[in-house]
């Protein structure tokens, strides 16, 4: 898998054909009725689950820093498109970027201080950033505090949820599987030794924890764009610990394991819907013995991609 | 400087409180290296226990405080063996996803059988008397809470520094290889940290039972955070550093609320924590090892 | 090109995104088959999270509401059948939750408790056009849309709007208690009490009085001690805290035990038994707090209510359980008067509801789906509920 793979437009082709084919086939389900209005959110669920697994795993998994602060994120981005679309009227695509810009730029500000600590020390101060972002939203009439923005317009719709996951999935397994991804992964392997090889870590650290920031506010301009209210409150650690399990779930280090974990979290929740009294109970259950008996989570740090499938397609690998 | 004081006192008890919750957390943290998040809700069973013995037994506060130590060291001890142990050898995240499950488990296990409704401990429990020291307001809850801590935190000193026991614990914190092969049974060293981790929780527990007057099934959640928080300021795995931390927490919150704003309390709160981390990368007594190459 | 194996991998995953979502919920709609014997009312309530305690008393006020309706005979010849769901104290759970429950073809949803889940519920019931019975949501935009001022249609409350209750108390304390000056402590996790506030500040101010000091707590804090200090050093005559009973009677225990003397007021989220076990009855004499009716009302409906509820859960019934009872009974009058559970015709009839006996007081729901019905105030005098 390491050596350079030749280009083979069929096997290209028929790759960007399934996606539009899933593409298409959902949207006409959508537009000709068929799918129903509970199906429709929890797919949307899954799409924004997806992106916010996918980029805590690049912060998490691949660099190896432990960050509790990803909501922190989430909200920042849902704030800044809803202050675009819903206060200014600007059209959402103008959210989606004001999303991602100030994300990134909470992600940047939090990470250049807090990314020399280690392990422990970090988790807690991002955490401790996370809950400073939910307190001062809280209390910034602007945004209405505690009560949050209401009545918000639903301009996330399937092509931009699906679109999102793609650009978010492709851009974070290439940038993992750049020279930059390389260096990314060294730090999580052996900081003092990458540092020795001359890889500049605080640089990577740096870059991963903004990337992922970033895609974390895109996650939360869609939520925000899908569900009609935001208020701090959604955004508590008690979310950031939830994107963790997803991510822990699927394998540390694993793309695909986190999407995996996504997709059978968020269904997994809907499921227990229908026993209220036991849900969370249930939900306890199997996320303990899921990690008895799986510590390295659903895929480990593999991914499940072309080596899987080579042999279906005819590949010799 | 009167209401300085009166601030002292209300943020020495309030610490006092936090600096037994963290105590349990950075043992555990020192022996195994896990954030044990099920902490808060241990201390949520023990004061359930604390208030079943008061109003089913009919026991005195210090009874009900000791049942309560008993049962949850029991419980520490078995969410050990059946949650943590099978992972001891895998990541410490997927231990950590682990205990988050655990603290769901206890939470929810407990609203299914005691609903999600706040009960109210019996005032009859803990009879109120206010002093008045020199203006300053002292309840003799004040004096309960922290003479009760103070204690048991001299009583932990002594078994950490004094017995056998503790003398296994720190080998086994210090090197768990080697502490095995000087014949420590790292198993059983381990089992006691979880039972005496989560007695000192419980102990919290019934405090904040009588000194507040209310408890509920997530009523750990808080607690346990800003004792995990305290736990982390001081140096997380040192004891003095819980201690030190809780007190700090508990000062530093009754300050902001008292001249700052308490809009802005917890913010504040994690605010200055990281600072101090800034400076101070491994916490108020954290050693600075340097780098193990 | 290793674009191509991500792609692959991409593929793979939104096959598998397809099919589990499809699964998920594939056995409920086979069993509602229009079976055309019972009228399905959906609860949707916070039963985890952190306001379980509201959503599952709200939940037990409906589910009790409903039993003794279907043990006089049902609606309309049928009888109810309550499907009780959990949204987890989240608005998108809530959203979600309530599209299940209009897949299994509810004529009517119950909840949820607070206003941020009921706004997240809207957008679907108002798009499916199945009327939302908020039993305590207090927020003056739940079912007014504050932009347009258009109502919004399918949603109904069964409370008072947070600024009923906040000018009520403004002006009790400056007419009843003669106070000039007034300090707020209230709760600033939700918008029930941060709404409350708003509205006692501004019709405090308004006429004459001042606010000396704003600070607030948060839900699930235990000890006031430090911000009560502080204010007790500005010396308000009249202490407003807006809250709920599991935060303010802590609260007032705290304060009065620190030796601050003045009335404190508060709204409906203080109305629970716990009050006066949590902060003993001479903690709060002198204080009053806006509400519907109080347990003690000799009124024989309260008393068979509260009786009855007591019988079946072991408790006495906070403000909660009441509105959840009086939402499942009005919504089970306006089946009835709509002569068929139609959810538009269900809807209409809401909406015509005039002079509705409920425990918390007779209820006509005005144009703006709000309910017109009055506030007392009550005063706790050693431990019991004395109205105003």
């Amino acid at each position: 898998m390491q050596k350079t793979q030749h280009f083979k437009p069929v096997q290209f082709i028929i790759e960007v054909g399934i996606l539009v084919v899933i593409f298409t086939l959902v949207q006409y389900l959508i537009s000709a009725g068929l799918l129903n209005q509970y199906y429709q959110i929890n797919l949307a669920s899954i799409c924004i689950n997806i992106i916010l697994a996918v980029s805590l795993n690049l912060i998490n998994g691949f660099t190896g820093q432990l960050s509790l602060g990803h909501a922190g994120f989430m909200a920042v981005g849902a704030y800044a498109s809803v202050i675009m679309t819903t206060y200014m009227e600007l059209p959402f695509i103008v959210g989606i970027i004001a999303a991602c810009l100030a994300a990134a730029l909470a992600g940047f500000i939090i990470g250049v201080p807090t990314l020399r600590l280690r392990g422990d020390y970090l988790a807690i101060a991002t955490l401790g950033f996370g809950e400073i972002i939910r307190v001062v939203l809280q209390n910034i009439d602007y945004v209405n505090g505690p009560a949050g923005i209401m009545g918000i317009s639903k301009l996330s719709t399937w092509p931009w949820l699906f679109g999102s996951v793609v650009i978010t999935i492709l851009v974070i397994v290439n940038l993992v599987n750049s020279s930059y991804g390389r260096a990314i992964i060294s730090v999580r392997e052996d900081e003092v030794a990458a540092e020795l090889m001359g890889v500049n870590t605080t640089k990577y650290k740096v870059l991963a924890f903004v990337v992922g920031a970033m895609f974390a506010g895109l996650a939360g301009a869609l939520y925000a764009h899908y569900f009609y209210i935001i208020k701090p409150e959604t955004f508590n650690f008690m979310k950031s610990f939830d994107i963790l399990v997803m991510v822990v779930l699927g394998g540390l280090g694993s793309t695909t394991g986190a999407i995996i974990a996504a997709i059978f979290i968020t269904v997994l929740t809907a499921a227990l819907q229908s026993f209220p009294a036991i849900r969370m109970i249930l939900y306890a259950v199997i996320l303990v013995t899921v990690m008895i008996y799986r510590p390295q989570g659903l895929m480990g740090n593999r991914e499940l991609g072309r080596r899987t499938f080579g042999r279906l397609w005819g590949d010799k690998k | 400087m009167q209401e300085f004081l009166q601030q002292m006192v209300n943020g020495l008890s309030l610490g006092a409180i936090y600096a037994l919750i963290a105590l349990g957390y950075t043992m555990v943290y020192g022996i195994i290296m896990l954030i044990n998040f099920a902490h808060g809700d241990i201390l949520m069973v023990g004061a359930y226990i604390g208030f079943f013995s008061v109003v089913v037994l009919g026991t005195n506060i210090f009874v009900a405080m000791a049942i309560a130590m008993i049962a949850c060291a029991v419980l520490g001890v078995v969410i050990e063996k059946v949650a943590y142990r099978p992972l001891r050898n895998s990541t410490r995240i997927a231990a950590l996803i682990t205990a988050i499950g655990v603290s769901f488990f206890l939470e929810y296990t407990t609203i299914f059988f005691l609903t999600p409704n706040q009960r109210v401990y019996p005032a009859e429990a803990f009879p109120v008397t206010n002093y008045d020291v020199m203006g300053i307001t002292l309840s003799s809850k004040d004096i309960f809470v922290f003479i009760s801590a103070v204690v048991l935190m001299v009583i932990l000193q002594y078994i950490i520094k004094r017995t056998k026991t503790g003398k296994a614990m720190r080998a086994v914190s210090l090197d768990k290889e080697a502490a095995m092969l000087m014949g420590i049974s790292v198993d059983k060293t381990i089992s006691i940290t979880f039972a005496i981790g989560s007695a000192l929780a419980a102990a919290a527990g019934v405090m904040i039972g009588v000194y507040y007057n209310s408890i509920n099934p997530l009523m750990g959640i808080i607690p346990g955070l800003k004792a995990f928080v305290a736990a982390v300021l001081g140096g997380i795995g040192i004891i003095p550093g819980a201690m030190v931390g809780g007190f700090l927490m508990g000062i530093l919150e009754t300050l902001v609320s008292g001249y700052g704003s308490s809009l802005y309390r917890d913010a504040v709160a994690f605010g200055v924590l990281i600072i101090i981390l800034l400076i101070k990368p491994t916490g108020l007594f954290g050693k600075n090892t340097g780098e193990k190459v | 090109m290793r674009i191509r194996r991500k792609v692959s991998m991409l593929v793979l995953m939104l096959f598998m995104l397809s099919i589990v979502a499809g699964c998920s919920q594939g056995g409920d709609n086979g069993a509602a088959q229009q079976e055309g014997d019972t009228i399905k009312v959906g609860i949707n309530t916070e039963l985890s999270g952190p306001v379980a305690s509201y959503g599952s008393n709200a939940a037990n006020g409906a589910l009790l509401a409903i039993e003794e309706i279907n043990a006089a005979g049902g609606v309309l010849g049928k009888q109810l059948d309550p499907l009780s769901r959990d949204c987890k104290s989240i608005p998108d759970e809530a959203m979600s939750v309530s599209a299940a429950l209009v897949g299994e073809k509810i004529v009517a949803q119950i909840g949820p408790l607070t206003s941020g889940n009921v706004a997240g519920s809207t957008p679907v019931m108002m798009e499916n056009q199945i009327p939302l019975l908020a039993p305590a949501a207090t927020a003056v935009n739940v079912t007014v849309d504050e932009k347009t001022n258009k109502v919004r249609d399918f949603i109904f409350r069964v409370c008072y709007r947070d600024s009923d209750q906040g000018q009520r108390m403004a002006n009790f304390a400056l007419e009843d208690l003669n106070v000039k000056n007034a300090a707020i402590y209230g709760s600033t996790s939700d918008d029930y009490a941060t709404g409350l506030a708003k509205y006692f500040k501004e019709e405090f101010t308004s006429k004459g009085g001042t606010i000396v000091a704003e600070e607030g707590f948060v839900n699930g804090d235990k000890d006031f001690r430090a911000t009560l200090t502080k204010i007790k050093s500005a010396d308000p005559e009249f202490i407003y805290v807006p809250g709920y009973y599991t935060e303010v009677a802590v609260l007032i225990k705290q304060a009065r035990e620190m030796g601050i003397t003045c009335p404190i007021g508060g709204g409906d989220g203080w109305d629970s038994p716990d009050m006066v076990s949590v902060a003993g009855a001479e903690a709060l004499n002198n204080t009053y707090f806006t509400n519907h009716y109080s347990v003690e009302d000799p009124d024989p409906a309260i008393q068979s209510f509260v009786e009855a509820y007591k019988a079946k859960y072991n408790k006495l019934p906070d403000s909660f359980a009441a509105l959840g009872y009086d939402a499942a009974r009005l919504l089970a009058d306006a089946i009835e008067r709509a002569g068929e559970a139609d959810p538009v015709k269900v809807k209409e009839a809401l909406e015509a509801t005039k002079d509705f006996p409920g425990i918390t007081g007779t209820m006509s729901i005005d144009e703006n789906h709000n309910p017109v019905k009055n506030i007392v105030v009550i005063e706790y005098k050693d431990g019991n509920l004395i109205s105003r």
